[in-house]
This record gives structure tokens, sequence and C-alpha cells, in this order.
């Protein structure tokens, strides 16, 4: 843990962050006003979604702006090995914090088999609650929650041996396929990088296509909704934070592959390449877990 | 760190200083700017909150309703907690970080000092966020700074979304602040200080940083399933749906206990670096100090469910989290016996920041004996929701945290700004203060006991007499934090020169470094040989 | 600000009577029940240990300081470690905990014990009033808050019971084990009278049980003890516990008022005694949201003067009144209300404030609503 180098770049003044502050509030208050709209249709008004994108094109030009001094810092040289570990840890506190999100959902997940379901169908230390939901029963998958009024019965589940699995295969083949782009950087054979991060990115597409297909079903003919009662809740939660990465993750993934065809990287000097695998390892990872639980059992 | 020897060379050599104007402060990546900052917006939200405080209190004056109505009433509860705990202690403590943790550990910046600035400049917005819903129509919300659901869900009022934005905007400052935190302290340290040589202030942040990153998204979770539940019609909190309202507390206060540590550990950090300064000895047992932080901080993640007791868990967990929680008293007893030992045959002094100091040790100790008896599950239905767990949390945030953080000033001002304050208007702040929240917190015990909810804007006859007691320390201890801000924009404006060691034995790198500060310091990494 | 200095002046003035209100209460009351006076012998334990340990603690401190300042000549020693004291001061209290520990597993054992209970009773919290359901008897009934405005409002002199007075008052008779099923209808409650040691969270959907035995006959208050919106601090809760004769001649009597009410359904009702009755209905039960005036606090509750649905569709108006809005605070007030007060308190709503349109909905027509 010593390091003797004299020199930690410290950057100058910035603009990026107080640009991306000023995003933050106008992305995140336009989704409120435009959340509030649709609860209160009469007083909808249309600068509500104007403010959101207008934040959400402000972070974009902000994290472009950012990304692009790290980038050229990066290039000419600015950064010691020192700084390139502070990355390092960053990167992997951050995606520590990201476990941390994903684990209060399995949480809530593990809750309603074990707990609340349980109670209400009359099972368990609090299963008198049942005299409040005397035609409730408790089965998980849970298609017809207590009050069926308020949230509507689901027909059928989807089936984890279908697009599920080939949802699975897709993307633990993808995280071979990234390390494999990660062996020929480092080998600096630069061709198959872009074939290898080519393919992953394309795997990681058509997950996400796939992902899509299953909502519309979900929607369309299972009655798989958010809607649903407890099901579908911790369906849609668990299945969409994960796509939601998954988008993140190819778009990191689509940047890096521009930046390989840019030249950028060397086979020691790559570091937003492992960030960006590592990041890909760790959305697979939920995956895993999440077809076994969500899916299967 | 006696055993330490210092190899610094003259720093002023390749020095620029800070930009001119006022754009300065915005584009800054500089720690000390932004420890400035942090501070100065602490002090603006432990105002903004302190005045919540005061129309808390002048409507508890007496029994009666008189200046608001109760559903603002529980807008100003709700508002002075989530204020006084997201904006005021949180972000004091981050800045002392900022300012001492560079300092402390020989590093020239943090580590990430873009990332930095931006940690700082979300929150101004995130509190703008939470402060404009006073104005919505509907009000603010109201449903206390627990938000339990289904209050704080479907019987929220409109504001509620706004309020989840702010919060989610607290956490990806606090999140960011603390990862970079933890990487100034794993990677940035001088040559030759390993981890058990760091400062106990440094190793406090270490451990808080640490259940920041933990907890924070949990938090983050928490508020998004609000969200859904509000807008998309999910039933995470509602048993209609096959959830549980019950569920939502679960996952608060598994953030939410682990919060309240993350606003002590850094007090406990700066009383260990206080304390052996003003007794001119060694901190007692620094090895026992850094495992106590961290059984506090392991154990905090197993105890959530005390704050609970009266959900109707089953007997097994009741038991369980009592046990767990009553744990705590072991490692936070070793601190608090190490402090007296640190203290015990020294040669003691009490300048404004040991009187402090001490202040806290004591009291301190007074909130965790209160906690102690709330982890008792059976006797802890009798306190729950009552005024005895508002003087419970107040003895360990307003002396403990609150303290915590303006004895760090008063102790390191002189080095920042390189002028001292005055030493009189300090003692005067001190014994005023001590007064003044005494008066206010220690009644709350016996209206707590004798059976005064909280949360409630008017109260039944036999708790007037304590209440108007309450009211007025408050009112006594709010007004001399005015002779605080006195005091610090005297001492920047025209305060003495202080020296380069104001304090007599204060050991530590921060010291080492010339006063007034150079804007850029350590840019070469000092060298800490070991004997 | 004028409006503040009247209040601040009227606020200073009751400075000075404020002494008089009642004796200082410091401590837990022992209570009542045999779990309460154990519980509150654990209270004070705890807390003896406690102090113990704080005059130790304190002590050391404070000579520390008394004696080892520089201001009298004290030379700092050098030692800063030793593993035998640390060791110490880690098994002490860890051993102290222990003691606590052993005591209150037992008590919390024996408050979970809700078994072989003599009577049963379901309380249910709703915004801001209990409802009362003896399930072995079929006596339902809800309890509100009665202490008058005007004393809120500083006009009027408080009672001694002020807060914690109710309509009805929940009696139960004395030595019988008494359980409670506690659940809510909104938001989550919470149970609490202290001489009881009761305290209990009240929650949607689901059930929490626990029990009482009442040793002595007497009138005890509570008070919610759950965050619930803004009356929080106006939903007490009075049991009276009477002896098994007098609880006997309680049962009877509730039951030949509730076919009483029954009765005053299929009477005939003048539009005068209509509006009367449901003036007195709404301002105990509506005007907490949609105030006395009928003016509402938008957008969380709507105004009822001049409302479309007030003046609007009879049907709808019924409807709204005996189901609720579902999702929101407005609740089904056909579980909570008699037919004759719904009749009277919609009724009233069409004939007052500017809401005239002379039209009678008679108890007959909700009963006969709810019955399709
Ligand atoms: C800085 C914040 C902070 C800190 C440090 C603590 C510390 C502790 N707290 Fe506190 N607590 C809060 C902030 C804090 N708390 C807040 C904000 C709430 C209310 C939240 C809300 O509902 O709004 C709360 C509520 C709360 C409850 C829930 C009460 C209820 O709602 O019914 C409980 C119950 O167990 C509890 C327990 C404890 C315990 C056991 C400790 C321990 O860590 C204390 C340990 C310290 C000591 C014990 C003293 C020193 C030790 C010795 C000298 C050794 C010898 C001692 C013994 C052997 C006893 N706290
Ligand atoms: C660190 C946190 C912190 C701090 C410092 C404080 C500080 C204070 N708190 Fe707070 N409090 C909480 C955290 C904190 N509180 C929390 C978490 C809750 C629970 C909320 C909930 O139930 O949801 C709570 C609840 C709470 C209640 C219970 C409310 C209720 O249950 O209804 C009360 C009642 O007295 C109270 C009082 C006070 C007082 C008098 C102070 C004083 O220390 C404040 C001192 C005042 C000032 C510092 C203001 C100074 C201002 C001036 C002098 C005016 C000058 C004006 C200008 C310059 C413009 N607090
Ligand atoms: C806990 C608060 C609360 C209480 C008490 C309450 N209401 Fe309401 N009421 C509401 C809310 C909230 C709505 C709006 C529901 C919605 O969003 O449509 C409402 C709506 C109504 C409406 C429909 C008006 C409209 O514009 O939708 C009527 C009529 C009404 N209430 C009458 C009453 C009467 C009569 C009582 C007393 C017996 C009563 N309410 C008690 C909260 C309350
Ligand atoms: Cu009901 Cu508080
Ligand atoms: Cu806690």
């Amino acid at each position: 843990m010593e390091h003797t180098s004299d020199s930690y770049y410290v950057p100058d003044q910035s603009i990026w962050p107080i640009v991306g502050a000023i995003a933050m509030f106008l992305m995140l208050g336009g989704t409120g006003l435009v959340l509030n709209d649709l609860q209160n249709a009469e007083h909808a008004s249309q600068s509500s979604s104007l403010i959101m994108y207008s934040g959400m094109i402000i972070l974009t030009i902000m994290l472009f702006g950012w990304f692009g001094n790290v980038i050229a810092e990066s290039r000419r040289g600015a950064y010691s090995p020192q700084v390139d570990i502070s990355f390092r840890y960053g990167m992997s506190w951050f995606i520590f914090s990201e476990v941390m999100f994903f684990l209060a959902f399995f949480g809530v997940l593990y809750y309603a088999r074990a707990f609340s379901v349980p109670w209400l169908g009359g099972e368990g230390d609090k299963g008198i609650s049942h005299m409040l939901w005397p035609d409730f029963e408790a089965v998980w998958p849970l298609l017809t929650p207590p009050n069926p009024e308020l949230f509507t019965p689901i027909k059928e589940v989807i089936d984890p041996w279908h697009l599920p699995l080939i949802n699975t295969i897709l993307l633990v083949t993808s995280s071979f396929t990234v390390t494999f782009a990660h062996h020929a950087l480092r080998h600096g054979d630069r061709a198959k990088i872009k074939i290898w991060l080519a393919i992953t990115l394309i795997f990681g597409l058509t997950f996400l296509a796939f992902q899509a297909e299953e909502y519309i079903e979900a929607y369309q003919h299972l009655d798989l909704t958010l809607n649903s009662g407890i099901y579908g809740a911790t369906f849609f939660l668990l299945t969409g934070f994960h796509g939601l990465h998954v988008t993140i993750g190819s778009i990191i993934l689509f940047i890096l592959l521009i930046r390989v065809f840019k030249g950028h990287f060397t086979p020691d000097n790559h570091f937003a390449f492992e960030a960006g695998s590592w990041y890909w390892h760790f959305v697979d990872v939920v995956w895993l877990l999440l077809f076994v639980v969500v899916y299967v059992f | 760190m006696s055993e330490q020897t210092l190899t610094i060379d003259d720093h002023d050599h390749h020095d620029h200083g800070p930009a001119k104007g006022l754009l300065r402060w915005v584009f800054t990546t500089n720690h000390k700017d932004i420890g400035t900052l942090y501070l100065i917006f602490s002090l603006t939200m432990f105002f903004i909150g302190g005045m919540m405080a005061f129309v808390i209190r002048a409507e508890l004056f007496q029994p009666g309703m008189q200046l608001v109505d109760p559903g603002f009433f529980n807008q100003m509860t709700t508002m002075h907690g989530l204020i006084m705990v997201f904006g005021a202690v949180m972000p004091g403590f981050v800045g002392l970080a900022n300012w001492q943790i560079p300092l402390m550990v020989g590093a020239p910046d943090m580590a990430l000092p873009r990332m930095n600035n931006w940690s700082f400049w979300i929150l101004p917005f995130a509190f703008t966020m939470l402060l404009s819903t006073l104005f919505m129509g509907g009000g603010a919300p109201g449903f206390g700074w627990t938000f339990y659901a289904p209050l704080s869900t479907t019987y929220a009022p409109p504001s509620v979304t706004f309020f989840i934005f702010a919060i989610h905007m607290m956490g990806i400052s606090s999140i960011m602040g603390a990862m970079n935190i933890i990487v100034t302290l794993f990677n940035m340290r001088a040559p030759g200080m390993g981890l058990m040589q760091m400062p106990m202030f440094a190793w406090s942040w270490l451990i808080t940083a640490f259940l920041l990153v933990a907890v924070m998204p949990v938090l983050a979770a928490v508020v998004t399933m609000m969200l859904m539940d509000i807008h998309f019609a999910t039933s995470f909190f509602s048993a209609a749906g096959g959830g549980d309202p019950v569920l939502f507390q679960h996952i608060f206060w598994f953030f939410g206990h682990p919060e309240v540590y993350i606003m002590i550990l850094p007090a406990f950090g700066v009383v260990s670096e206080i304390l052996p300064t003003f007794s001119r000895k060694k901190l007692f047992g620094y090895h026992s100090m850094v495992y106590a932080l961290i059984a506090i901080a392991l154990l905090s993640f197993v105890v959530w469910a005390h704050h609970m007791f009266t959900v109707g868990m089953p007997i097994g967990g009741q038991l369980f989290f009592m046990y767990a929680t009553m744990l705590i008293a072991v490692p936070t007893g070793v601190k608090v016996f190490n402090w007296v030992a640190t203290m015990f045959k020294g040669s003691l002094t009490f300048e404004t920041p040991m009187l402090f100091a001490i202040a806290f040790v004591v009291l301190f100790t007074v909130g965790g004996f209160s906690g102690i008896m709330l982890a008792i599950a059976p006797v802890d239905f009798q306190y729950q929701d009552t005024y005895f767990v508002v003087a419970h949390f107040h003895y360990v945030l307003v002396p403990g945290a609150i303290f915590g953080i303006v004895a760090g000033v008063y102790y390191w001002l002189p080095k920042w700004c390189g002028k001292m304050y005055d030493e009189s208007l300090g003692k005067m702040h001190f014994w005023l203060s001590f007064i003044g929240l005494n008066l206010t917190f220690f009644p709350m015990h016996f209206v707590g006991l004798a059976g005064m909810p909280r949360r409630v804007p008017d109260y039944a006859l036999q708790f007037a007499d304590f209440n108007m007691m309450a009211s007025m320390g408050a009112f006594l201890f709010g007004t001399s934090q005015l002779i605080f801000v006195y005091l610090v924009i005297k001492a920047v404006r025209s305060g003495k020169e202080a020296a380069q060691v104001p304090w007599e034995s204060a050991e530590g790198l921060e010291w080492t470094l010339p006063t007034p500060l150079p804007y850029h310091t350590f840019t070469t990494p000092p060298v800490i040989e070991q004997k | 600000m004028q409006r503040f200095l009247h209040q601040f002046c009227i606020a200073l003035a009751f400075l000075i009577p404020s002494s008089v209100y009642a004796a200082w209460e410091l401590n837990m009351p022992r209570g009542v029940t045999d779990t309460s006076n154990t519980v509150y012998d654990l209270h004070m334990l705890i807390l003896w240990i406690c102090v113990g340990i704080g005059v130790v603690v304190f002590g050391v401190m404070f000579w520390s300081i008394l004696y080892h300042r520089k201001s009298q000549g004290a030379k700092a020693a050098q030692f800063h470690e030793s593993t035998t004291v640390e060791v110490i001061w880690t098994v002490i209290p860890f051993i102290i905990l222990i003691g606590m520990a052993v005591p209150s597993t037992t008590v919390l054992i024996d408050m979970y014990d809700s078994s072989e209970s003599d009577i049963d009773i379901q309380v249910t919290g709703y915004q801001w009033k209990w409802q009362y359901k003896y399930l072995n008897e079929e006596i339902d009934f809800f309890s509100t808050l009665t202490t008058p405005k005007e004393e809120i409002a500083n006009e009027q002199v408080k009672n001694p019971n002020y807060l914690l007075e109710v309509d009805n008052e929940l009696v139960v008779p004395i030595n019988k084990k008494v359980r409670f099923l506690f659940t809510a209808n909104d938001v989550i409650h919470a149970w609490w009278v202290p001489e009881l040691a009761v305290k209990k969270d009240a929650i949607p959907g689901f059930i929490n049980e626990s029990w009482t035995r009442i040793n002595e006959v007497g009138t005890y208050r509570g008070q919610c003890a759950e965050l619930c919106g803004k009356d929080h601090g106006f939903m007490p809760i009075v049991v009276k516990a009477v002896t098994q004769e007098d609880y006997d001649i309680w049962v009877a009597e509730q039951k030949a008022t509730a076919l009483a009410t029954a009765a005053a359904a299929t009477q005939d009702w003048t539009m005068e005694d209509l509006v009367a009755k449901g003036e007195t209905v709404y301002q105990k039960n509506c005007a907490g949201c949609h105030m006395v005036d009928g003016s509402g606090l938008p957008p969380a509750f709507p105004a009822l003067n001049g409302n479309e649905v007030v003046l609007g569709d009879i049907e709808k108006h019924i409807d709204i009144m005996v189901n609720g809005v579902p999702g929101t605070a407005m609740a089904a007030y056909g579980k909570q209300l008699s037919a004759v007060d719904l009749a009277a308190v919609i009724t009233y709503k069409r004939n007052t404030w500017d809401n005239k349109t002379g039209e009678v909905i008679s108890p007959a027509d909700v009963t006969a609503f709810m019955s399709k």
C-alpha cells in the first residue's frame, strides 16, 4: 500500500459537477411533475415533461463532457498508477453499493414468500390475520392476491424454460465473451477485441429484446402486471431494475467499442474497459440469482 | 503517533492559490473549499431545522392549539427530523472529513476531487426540492422522518413524489461522498502510514463511509418501492396485494439503524482526537478503539428491528433483536471507558473544544443508557413512541452528533483559517448550550415515562409543566447558537493569528503544516518513518 | 403577524395558572395489571443499573477533572494501553447485560402468551377513532374524542381529562383475561394504555394479538401511539374496568341499544330531525377532514360545500358514504355509521351551507342501497 508517486493528479476546476447537479434536479423534479400530472390529469401541464427531458439532455451532455475530460487526461498521461488504483477502488465500491440496492429487492421477495403471504393465508406466527381475508389462499407463485378487486389476478406466470433460459444462456455466454475481449486487449490483438466486444454487445441487446418480448407477453396474455399483487410487483421490480442495468451496461459496452475503434486503450492502460467488464459481470451474477429465485423456484 | 517522525519539505514553491470570484466555489475541486461549503451548508440547515424545532416547541409550550394546525405541526416534525439528520449532521461530518482527512493522512486532496464537488453540489438542489414541498398544494410530507407506509404512500399528499426524489439525490450524494473517503483512506495515505497508524478520526470515517455505502442504496430502494406503490399501482406495502406495511419498516430500519451510527461514529473520532490533546496524554487503547468501531458497525446491521418491537414480530425475532441491541453497549462501553482512561492521570486543561468533548462523553453516555433501556423489548412497549424516545435520541444527537461537529470546528478552526477564535465567547457558547440543552431534553424523559406520545401537537394537562420547561430550554439553546455564528465570523475576519500548533500537545500530520494553510497541501506526500 | 401577536399574548396570559394543572409525574406508572407491575420493576432495575454504572464512570471522570488538571500542577502519565483492564471492562458490561437479559426474556415470553382468554375484542384503528368489536357478544361500537373544540382552541377552561376522554369507553371486567386482536382500516395506529402496559401496532390487513388482565376497578386512559396523520394526537383510548356484575349489566344495555338503533332505521324521520342529527354526526366524523364549514382542505380533502357529488346523483352520494373511496382517506362509512346516521349526515350535507337541495334521504333509502 505504499505509493511513492509524488504527483497525484488533482484536476483543475471543473464545470461538470454543477451541470450534473442541475441536470439531476431538473430530471428528477420534472419526473415528479410528470408523475403527479398522471395522477391529476386536470392540472397536467406541458412544461413538466419539458423540464424532465431538458434534465436528461443536460445530464447526457454532462456525462460526455466529464468523461471526455477524463479520457483526454488519461490519454495525456496525467494519471499515475496511484490514480488508476483510486479509480479501481471507486468502481468496486460503486458496484458494492449496487449490490446492496439489489439486496434490498431480493429481501422484499424473500419477505413476501416467507412471511407476509403465508401469514395472510393463515400460516405461521401471524396466521390469525387470515380472519381478515377468509377467501385468500397462500400459494407461490401468488396468482390471486388477497383482494382481487384492487389487484388483478394473474392467469399464468412466465415459463422459466423458454425465454428466461435463453436469456440466461445469453448473459452467461456474454460474460465469457467480454473476458475474451479483455484477453485480446491485454495481448494487443485489436481485431479480436472488436469482434468479442461486438458479440458481447449483441448478446446484451438480444437479451433486452427478449426481455421486452416477455414483458409484452406478460401484460397482454398472462395478466401479469405491476398491479397484480406482490408477485407482479416483485417480478417487475427485480427484472425491471436488472433490465435497466443491462441497458446501462450495454451503453457502456457500446462506448467502449467506439473507443476501441478510435484506437484507445493500451495493453496495460485500459481501466475503463475493466470497469465496464466488472459491471457486466455484476449484472450477469444478479441475473443468475434472479433466474433462480424469481423464475425457477 | 509519537512513533512517527515526519519529513516534510516546503510546500509553497509550486503552490497556486484559489481562483478568484464566486465561481471558485462552484467549480472547485479543492478539498478545503468543498469542506467549507459542506460546513456552511450544514450550519444553514441546522438553523432551518432549528427554526422548525422552534415552531414545534412554541406549539408545545402549552396544552391547547395555539400557533399552527395539526397538519402543519406534523410537517414541521417531519421536516425538522429530515433536515437535521440529512442536512445538518451528515453534511457537517462530511465537511470535517473533507477538511481533515487529506490533512491527517498526508494526501494532496481527496482521491476523486471532481466527484467530491458533485457530491456537495447535489445537496443544495436536493434540499431545495425537499423544502419546496412546504409550498405545494396539500402541504409537505407530514408522515414523520421515518415515513412509514401506508401513511407515506396511499395516504400521502402529492408532494411525496418530490420528497422521494429529494431522498434519492441525498442518497446519491452520500454514496459518492463516502466512496471518496474510502478511496482516499485506502489509497492516499502518506507512505509509511499503515491502517493501524491512521488517526482515530480517519478510522471512524472509514467505518462510517463503509456504513454509508452499504445502507444508502437500501434507503434508495425503499423510497423507490414507495414511488411504485404510489404511481405504478404495486402492492409492496399493502396487505390487499400480499405485501405488508411492516415490510417497509424492516427495510427502512435496515438503513435507519446504521444511519444513527453514521451520525455518531465520526463524533467518536473527533472526541478521540481532542481528549488526548487536552489531557496531554496518548489516546488510551488505540487498538481496542478501532476494534470497537468495527464491532459497532457490524452489530448495527443486525439490530434494526429494535425500532419495531411493537409491530408484532414473532417472539424469536423479538428476542434476537433485543439481545443483539444490548450487545452494542459492550463496544460502546469500551470506547467510553477508554476516553475516561485517557483523561485519567492526564494533565487537563479546558479550552472550548475540550469542554464540548467532555460534555459529549457524559451526555452521550446518558443517551446511551436510555438506549439500553429502550432495547429491553418488554419495557420498550411502555417507551416506544413516547417522549422518552425523543429524549433518548436528542441526547445522542444534540450533545452527541452536534457537539461532535462543534468541538471539531473549535479544534481545527485555528488551522483552517489561521486565526484564533475568542476563547471567552467560546466558553459562553458552551455553557449556555449545555444548560439550554439539558433543560430542553432532560424533562422529556419525565413526560415520556408519564405517558406523553411523540408527534402530537397537543397534550394532556399533566404534561404541561415539563413541556414549558423544555420549550424555554429550547429557546435558550437555539439562541445561544447565534453566539457560535458570531464567534466564527469574528475569528475569520479579525481573529488573532494562530500559532502553527495552537494547542500545547496536539499531535498529527495536520499540525505539521504551516499556518495559514496553503491552498494545496502535501502535494508531495510526507514520509512517515516507523520507529 | 397580528394574529400571531394576539395569540402570543393569550399564551402569556396562560403562563401563570399553568402550574396548577396537575401534579408532576416523573416516572412510569406502576399500572394495574401483573404485567405492568413486572414491567415497572424491570424498568426500575435497568434504570438503577444504569445509574450505578454512570456513578462509577462519571465519578472517575470528574475525579480526573478535579485532580488531574494542569492548573493544579498535574503531570501527564505515560500509559496508554493495558490489555488486562480492557478485557475487564469488556467482560463486566457483558455480564451485567446477561443479568438484564434474563428477566427481560421471561417477561416477554409471558406477554406473548395470549392463549386461554375469557373475552376476545377486535380493536380496529381508523383515522382517527377506534372501533371495538366484542367477538363473543355481538357488541360493536366506535370510540371518538369528546373534548370540545373550544377547549382545544383555548377558548374554554380545560377539564382534567382534556384530550383523554371519549364518547364510548371500552368496558371490560376485572380479573378476566382479555385478548385483543388489533388491526387497522387505513394506516398504522398503535393502541396503548400505560396502566395496562399494553402497546401494540394496529396494522391494516394484519392482526396482532395482545392481552391483559386488570386487577382493579377503574378508568384507564391512553392514546394512539403511532403517527397516523393529522389528528394522531386526538384519538385517545379509555378503558373502563368494572366488576363482572357491572359488566353483565353493561352488555345487556348494549344489546338493548343495538335493538333500538335497528328500530330507528325503520321509523319515519322529518327533515329537521335528520338535519339536526346529521349535524352532530358530521361534526363528530367528518369535520376533521372536510372542516366544520364544509370547505375541506383541498387538494387533500375536497370541499363538500358546493361539491358535485354532494349536490349530484343521490345514489352516487350514498355509494361514496357507504363504500368510501378505496385507496384514499375517505373511509367506507357503511361499516362505521348506522343507517340513521348515514341518512342524517347525507341529508344534512345536502341542506346546509350553500347546498340547498331540499332533498330528504331517509334511513330506508340507505338500507335499500346497502341490501342491493
Ligand atoms: C446518534 C444516534 C444514536 C445513537 C448513537 C443511538 C444509540 C443507541 N440506541 Fe438509539 N435511536 C436514535 C439514535 C441513536 N441511538 C434515534 C434517532 C432513534 C429514534 C428514531 C425514531 O423513531 O424516530 C433511536 C431509537 C432507539 C430505539 C427505539 C425506541 C423505540 O422507538 O421504541 C432503541 C431501542 O432499542 C434504541 C437503542 C439504542 C441503543 C441500545 C444504543 C446504543 O448504541 C447505546 C450504547 C451506549 C451506552 C450503553 C453507553 C455507554 C456504555 C457504557 C458506559 C458501558 C456499560 C453500559 C451498560 C452495561 C448498560 N434507540
Ligand atoms: C441531529 C438531529 C437533531 C437535532 C440537532 C435536533 C434539535 C432539536 N430538536 Fe429534534 N428531532 C430530530 C433530530 C434532531 N433534533 C429527529 C430525527 C426527530 C424525529 C422527527 C420525527 O418524529 O419524525 C426530532 C423531533 C423533535 C421533537 C419531537 C417532535 C414531535 O414528536 O412532535 C422535538 C420536540 O421538542 C424536537 C426538538 C428539538 C429542539 C428544541 C432542538 C434544538 O437543539 C434546536 C436548536 C435550535 C436552533 C439551533 C435554531 C437556532 C435558530 C435561531 C437562534 C433563530 C435565529 C434565526 C435566524 C438566524 C434566522 N425535535
Ligand atoms: C380521514 C379523512 C376523511 C374523513 C374523516 C371523511 N372524509 Fe370524506 N373524503 C376524504 C377524502 C380524502 C376524499 C376524496 C376522495 C377522492 O380522492 O376521491 C373524500 C371525499 C368525500 C366525498 C366525495 C366528494 C368528492 O368530491 O369526491 C364526500 C361526499 C365525502 N367525502 C363525505 C364525507 C362525510 C359525510 C364524512 C363523515 C361521515 C367524511 N367524508 C369523512 C376524507 C375524509
Ligand atoms: Cu392513530 Cu395515531
Ligand atoms: Cu436503532
